[in-house]
């Protein structure tokens, strides 16, 4: 086991220094002068060599990624171009937020997707799965802008339960973990169903059914561990899918997290801090995804870690 | 030496038509004002921040030398007292007011801004700004990282600081009131470092109370401010990360007061005609014009007939239709509100027609292929739409390059990428009222180089020529205004640009602030003027 791990954080900071060296290379094949940005309009052609020299822009690509990696290994992002602040401090400044709105959002998805799913196929092909069903196709296929602007409307403006948008207390992290979370939910939902209904019909169901077992506890027992199990490692890989939600969500509720940041440094190209924002998302992703792996043999031991 | 003495600045402004503005300047004080943005404010360094949002705020937090009256274009005198000009316009005497603070409780001295402008041209702080102050002597050298410092500058004793220029420059003082040009205190500057900019120590009217990243930036009143009775408020909390759109919620529940990014375009019907905000829907003009260049070294935008008869074939009142009429049409580079603009100026009549012939007469009877290049954010591919469809109706076919906005300006600065672009969204907002800040880097030959802003690569050497003469023409504003009027006259001949449109600002407030019109829309303190709100609850 010990052994398994060692070779996936290998692999993991392998991929990580991959996603350093395309991100780099890409952000230097776009077609616009970091340099230009940070002159403005009026500034002189001195000035714009001036800035590119001073920020070692001339220099070839490779002395300029190298720099940067051995400054990363030294825990040195850089600095903002543009804000001229530490890259580490604005990224610490926001993590904690959106590191609040994800898992808060997980337990969300979790909590309203695993609730449909179970409900719908107890109820299999009735009514009620039907109009779940729809539902979870609504919230799959609508854009969480416009879900967090009607959320917004209806509970913040109209019935006055929320605050319209901002940070600070639970009722601020509501109506964006429901935007964030629902897509997750629509797709738990139908998950949860299918993998219940695929284990209800399973021979263990029949067994503890024979012997004499309540239903309930037929279902909390022996029905839901057993679907539950392709949903965990599903929740690794969500973290991707949030790290693109929350720029969105954040910018719809003024969610000060590094979505926003993000949004901003890409519009300027703000070098350092898109380097940075992509570094920290990967990590997660990356993270989330060697979780998943290792949490899903200890609570099925049929699935052994090679 | 002949000394002019002036006792205001009055004498040199110019005077445009936003100097009618009614600024209550006895208004209560006390109260506070909720402003929403959506975007993280970027720097709050005088010397570093350049973007809409910010430039308000720093205004607000620091002074310079000279300023304007609030809502106008008008110059007046801010931290200094007075000043005395050489006859021949070269050697500027500023003289401090007394007792004015920094925020951190110290006195300003002249050595202050000596080490301002200092700072601000050091290529070492990498300022967007250096180049405006080029006319100060020492410049050319200070600003390649060479000398002492700015040798123009001399700190006479503590109240007198003189400047000497270069070359006698009539919109020198138009700089000065420039942020680039703000008075900053040493020991705070280094003492920040390069964070100064989320440590601003400055001496205006509010001082800077709490900055949460992301979140909330709040300005306080600053108790020991120069001028008296100013600011108004008590308090002004920039409430940052909003989307536009839930701004406009926020106003209507009375949790925001001034949307920060202005009415949204997807909203904006509604809102105007939404009897709610009737009374709280504030428009202004702004130093802004839309227009579409065509580079005149690319074929075959270097025949001046080809780039006639394009002007004569854009119907901008359906452009600007297009955009909810805010905006309104443009037939010259200057916008109405700057001083220089040409009023009787008829500009080229919008008529299919004629474009058609003219264009067979200069060889392409039966029209050419080009490419538009347009920023990616609505509403300017619509606008280039508009554009392609008016030009197809002559035989041109255009076809749309939308991208990224630094990708457009990277496109243009190249002398043989772009043949037209139109400027929506980048450019080009004057920095200061006066018609020269329309010309160099986006008409002038020096503009015309690599990287540059003048994106019809335009050069006319005699223009350049005649521009520098108008730059010297100091003390004599009406023959100043007059040559700069002609300039632009004689450029809508060689016709590198269709001018297009000159925007209009939109913007509302709630009913718990107040303040003349133009505070909102402020020409100079844009996009608000937060000295001179007031509370409707003050008393």
């Amino acid at each position: 086991m010990t052994s398994y791990i060692l070779r996936r954080l290998l692999e993991s900071a392998l991929i990580l220094l991959g996603i350093t060296f395309i991100t780099f290379v890409l952000l230097y094949l776009v077609p616009a002068d970091p340099a230009r940005q940070i002159a403005g309009r009026s500034a002189t052609a001195e000035t714009v060599a001036n800035i590119r020299e001073q920020l070692g822009l001339n220099d070839p690509i490779f002395v300029q990624y190298w720099r940067y990696l051995s400054g990363l290994f030294q825990g040195d992002m850089g600095r903002s171009y543009l804000q001229r602040a530490e890259v580490a401090t604005l990224i610490a400044a926001r993590l904690p937020a959106s590191l609040l709105l994800m898992v808060s959002a997980i337990v969300t998805e979790l909590v309203i997707g695993l609730t449909i799913g179970v409900v719908a196929a107890l109820r299999r092909n009735r009514p009620a799965d039907h109009s779940l069903m729809i539902f979870s196709f609504v919230a799959i296929s609508a854009p969480q802008f416009v879900i967090g602007i009607l959320l917004l409307y209806v509970f913040a403006v109209q019935l006055g339960w929320f605050p319209i948008g901002g940070y600070g207390t639970f009722a601020h992290l509501v109506l964006p973990s429901i935007t964030l979370g629902l897509l997750g939910a629509g797709w738990y939902s139908r998950m949860m169903r299918s993998s219940m209904i695929d284990v209800l019909n399973q021979d263990l169901v029949r067994t503890a059914r024979a012997k004499g077992l309540s239903k309930l506890r037929i279902i909390t027992r022996h029905v839901m561990p057993n679907a539950i199990l392709p949903i965990i490692a599903m929740i690794g890989i969500d973290i991707g899918l949030f790290m693109s939600g929350i720029v969105v969500v954040e910018s719809v509720f003024g969610w000060p997290g590094i979505g926003q940041l993000a949004w901003q440094a890409i519009q300027r190209i703000d070098i350092p801090v898109i380097m940075g924002v992509t570094m920290v998302s990967a990590t997660a992703i990356v993270m989330g995804n060697l979780l998943a792996d290792l949490v899903v043999p200890l609570i099925d031991p049929r699935i052994k870690t090679k | 030496m002949k000394t002019l003495m002036l006792s205001g600045v009055a004498g040199l402004a110019f005077v445009a038509t936003g100097a009618l503005a009614q600024v209550d300047q006895d208004a209560p004080q006390g109260g506070e004002m909720v402003v929403t943005y959506q975007d993280d404010v970027a720097t709050l360094d005088p010397a570093i921040g350049y973007d809409w949002q910010n430039w308000s705020m720093i205004k607000s937090l620091f002074d310079g030398l000279m300023g304007y009256e609030p809502g106008t274009t008008t110059l007046r005198n801010e931290l200094a007292e007075s000043r005395e000009v050489s006859a021949d316009g070269m050697v500027h005497t500023f003289t401090l007011k007394d007792g004015i603070m920094f925020h951190n409780g110290r006195e300003i001295v002249a050595e202050d801004v000596k080490y301002s402008l200092e700072r601000v041209t050091n290529p070492a702080t990498r300022s967007p700004g250096a180049g405006f102050f080029s006319m100060i002597e020492g410049f050319e050298t200070w600003s390649a990282g060479e000398g002492e410092g700015l040798s123009g500058v001399e700190v006479i004793d503590d109240k007198t600081v003189q400047i000497t220029l270069s070359r006698p420059d009539a919109t020198f003082d138009h700089v000065l009131a420039l942020n680039f040009a703000s008075i900053v205190p040493r020991e705070a500057v280094e003492a920040s470092g390069e964070d100064f900019g989320r440590e601003p120590v400055g001496s205006g009217a509010f001082r800077l109370a709490e900055w949460t990243p992301g979140q909330r930036v709040v300005f306080e009143r600053f108790e020991d401010y120069h001028r008296a009775g100013v600011p108004k408020l008590d308090q002004v909390t920039f409430n940052i990360g909003l989307d536009p759109t839930v701004a406009l919620l926020q106003l209507r529940s009375g949790s925001a007061d001034v949307p920060g990014d202005g009415i949204p375009p997807a909203q904006f019907l509604q809102v105007v005609e939404d009897p709610d905000y009737e009374d709280q829907i504030v428009e202004g003009g702004q130093l802004q014009t839309g227009y579409i260049t065509m580079n005149t070294q690319m074929e075959p935008f270097d025949d001046v007939n080809v780039r006639r008869a394009i002007n004569m074939a854009i119907n901008k009142d359906r452009i600007v239709q297009m955009i909810n009429n805010r905006a309104v049409p443009a037939n010259q580079p200057l916008p109405p509100t700057m001083p220089g603009y040409a009023d009787g100026y008829e500009g080229y009549p919008y008529d299919p027609e004629a474009a058609r012939q003219m264009l067979a007469d200069a060889g392409f009877a039966d029209g050419f292929e080009t490419e538009l290049y347009v920023m990616n954010v609505d509403p300017n591919p619509r606008i280039a739409q508009a554009i392609q469809q008016d030009l197809r109706q002559i035989g041109v076919n255009a076809e749309i390059r939308s991208l990224a906005q630094s990708n457009v300006i990277a496109a243009g600065g190249e002398p043989d990428q772009a043949p037209m672009i139109w400027s929506g969204g980048m450019a080009w907002i004057a920095d200061f009222p006066d018609p020269s800040n329309f010309y160099g880097p986006i008409l002038g030959c020096a503009g015309a180089t690599q990287g540059g802003w003048n994106w019809a690569w335009y050069c006319n050497e005699e223009i350049d020529r005649r521009a520098a003469e108008a730059d010297a023409m100091v003390g004599q504003p009406e023959a100043r205004e007059e040559a700069w009027r002609q300039i632009y006259l004689d450029i809508m001949e060689d016709a590198p640009w269709v001018p297009v449109f000159n925007e209009q600002r939109f913007t509302l407030h709630s009913d718990r602030v107040a303040g003349d019109d133009s505070l909102f829309v402020d020409p100079v303190h844009i996009p608000v003027n937060y000295d001179y709100i007031y509370s409707t609850a003050a008393q």
